[in-house]
């Protein structure tokens, strides 16, 4: 006797905790066998790239803090360093150190979120609740040197808003030395641990060539064993200089991509105390008064500063025709900026390509065969920010 | 690194010569702009040959010119990690003219050019799968064409008395104001060299 079949579909979200935001995932299930997977994104869609057409570029920056929310500043970075290649300014080397140790904290923002979060999707919540008190502290830098603890706005093309005070440093460096104490203890509760390891070994696993065909990149390529990292292989700032090593993994599958987040919050860490051991004193944004605005103290005495803030802040600088890609290596992978400008003071069309789009494309192949219970699983080890997929 | 471009820039130029139409590198970045009709063997060229290998395909942006002839441009950008090298290859046509998909050869190209499809209007022949991807559901128009107003034509809420989330036309208290700072104030050296050049160009 033949027993017919009838494949399930199942409506994964929008509001389903372990759908990290706003993802609607439509499944065709066979039993508990995902035969199809198909990804409804946008519902997050604001018009960015629409917005920043219709703006300055001073006031384009702070679109980017809301795109991957978790790390804002390493998205404001893309931005900076495409309108500086496009102006073909200088950035002062104080504020390039400055970038670098705000991006690292960035990554350790990120990274904290995706692991715990990963181990709370697989049914491990200590993690998030130790995770998050770091986070908590991590934004507290962000607010002092910003004041705000999300959605910075600090970089600025040419250089930082403004500089940060030796105390905030001194804060940074006592958290990297304790830091690493608490990777520990995260890793104490999950490297080994029985349940985490059978929900994520060998579970989504992508090959090298896969990785490439469908554009990862970040820990998605180097989980797989491809080593890229672009701080090592186009290195911007001052990544060249500093001493830190790229972790890769070798099976491709979750745990291989939880285990390299884990190593790159170490990495971050030695990074940023490299940065603050040298940090150069010096002026903080680029010294061109048509670029960057003057000090407050200069308003009151000097007439060509008071000129040059009005100007600076109605109609903004002037960019040169042209167009340009940048790229960083952000938490999540390459996050770009393709810049074309018209020699306006306001961007002609700013196209962001955000990691997480590509990501989320291959959850189709990535799931297929897999059992719904892994799906979960598969989408925590993506790290999927809503904010930057849908733009 | 501007050397590694060069040469990747002659090797496309000589092997693939009757395709190029112009290259050129611009702020250490090489593009090359083909005809429409050659995307796919262009494509296929720069993935498989052994000199180039760009074997992965990082985006495609649209840009929209509604003053010119060829209205849209694609900029489809590619990077090789083992020669550590990005190349823009860049298309421009009619708006009624549809595009060869990637998505044979490179698997991501199918959300980006369903992206393209969605913000711009540009169809793609042979996609397995062309629908919107970032808009609402049944949504009208395409918002990055530079005619689509930033305000959008519909706005939604709650409607206590349907009981349902209706959709109705964009109604401002205030009309959208767009101020115009631009102003002849001389910015960086660059203007000044622009316009000397021009007071030169005038002359002659």
């Amino acid at each position: 006797m033949v027993k017919k079949t009838k494949s399930l579909n199942l409506n994964f979200g929008p509001q389903h905790p372990a759908a990290h935001g706003v993802l609607r995932l439509i499944l065709e299930l066979d039993g508990e066998v995902v035969e199809k997977a198909d990804p409804h994104i946008g519902l997050l869609h604001r018009g960015t790239e629409k917005l920043i057409e219709q703006k300055t570029y001073t006031q384009a920056l702070p679109y980017f803090d809301r795109l991957d929310y978790v790390a804002p500043m390493n998205q404001e970075h893309a931005f900076a360093l495409a309108a500086e290649k496009l102006l073909n300014i200088e950035v002062p080397i104080r504020a390039k150190y400055i970038r670098v140790i705000f991006c690292e904290i960035g990554r350790i923002l990120s990274h904290i979120l995706n692991v715990t979060t990963q181990a709370l999707d697989v049914g491990a919540l200590t993690p998030s609740l130790w995770g998050f008190e770091e986070r908590e502290t991590l934004m507290t830098f962000y607010e002092r040197a910003s004041g705000s603890r999300l959605h910075a706005n600090y970089f600025r093309t040419g250089g930082v808003h403004q500089d940060i005070p030796m105390k905030l440093v001194e804060d940074i460096e006592k958290f990297c030395r304790s830091f690493p104490k608490i990777i520990d203890d995260l890793e104490g509760l999950l490297t080994d641990n029985r349940i985490f390891k059978q929900r994520n070994v060998e579970i989504g696993i992508v090959s090298k060539q896969e990785a490439l065909d469908h554009s990862f990149s970040g820990v998605m390529l180097r989980g797989s064993g491809i080593p890229w990292d672009l701080r090592r292989s186009q290195p911007y700032e001052i990544y060249k200089d500093l001493d830190f090593k790229i972790p890769i993994g070798k099976n491709g599958d979750c745990y291989d991509r939880y285990l390299c987040r884990i190593e790159e919050m170490r990495e971050s860490v030695k990074i940023i105390l490299q940065c603050i051991e040298r940090l150069p004193k010096g002026p903080i944004k680029s010294i061109d008064g048509k670029i960057s605005p003057p000090n407050r103290e200069d308003l009151k005495q000097s007439m060509e500063a008071l000129i040059h803030h009005f100007k600076l802040f109605t109609e903004g600088y002037r960019v040169p025709k042209g167009d340009v890609y940048t790229a960083v290596e952000a938490p999540k992978g390459e996050f770009g900026v393709y810049l074309i400008s018209d020699g306006s003071n306001k961007p002609y069309r700013c196209k962001i390509r955000a990691p997480g789009f590509s990501h989320l494309q291959a959850m189709d192949y990535l799931i297929r065969g897999h059992m719904l219970a892994d799906v979960p699983a598969v989408l925590g080890s993506l790290d999927i920010v809503f904010g930057e997929v849908d733009r | 690194m501007v050397e590694n471009l060069k040469k990747i820039e002659k090797i496309i130029n000589s092997e693939l010569a009757s395709k190029v139409q112009n290259s050129f590198i611009i702020n250490e970045e090489l593009s090359v702009e083909i005809d429409v009709n050659d995307l796919i063997e262009v494509v296929q060229f720069l993935k498989s040959n052994d000199k180039c290998k760009f074997r992965q395909l990082i985006d495609i942006a649209g840009v929209d010119y509604p003053e010119k002839e060829e209205r849209f441009q694609l900029v489809y950008l590619f990077l090789s990690h083992e020669n550590n090298i990005r190349v823009k290859i860049i298309i421009k046509f009619q708006s009624t003219h549809s595009i060869n998909s990637l998505t044979k050869i490179f698997p991501s190209a199918n959300w980006m050019e369903r992206e393209v499809f969605d913000m711009y209007g540009v169809k793609f022949k042979n996609h397995p799968d062309l629908r919107r991807i970032l808009t609402d559901y049944g949504f009208k128009g395409h918002p990055l064409r530079k005619d689509f107003p930033l305000t959008g034509f519909n706005e939604v809420r709650y409607s206590e008395k349907e009981k349902k989330v209706v959709y109705e036309p964009v109604k401002l208290e205030q009309n959208y104001r767009n101020f115009d700072f631009e102003s002849p104030w001389e910015g960086t050296n660059y203007l000044k060299e622009i316009k000397n050049l021009e007071k030169d160009g005038k002359k002659n």
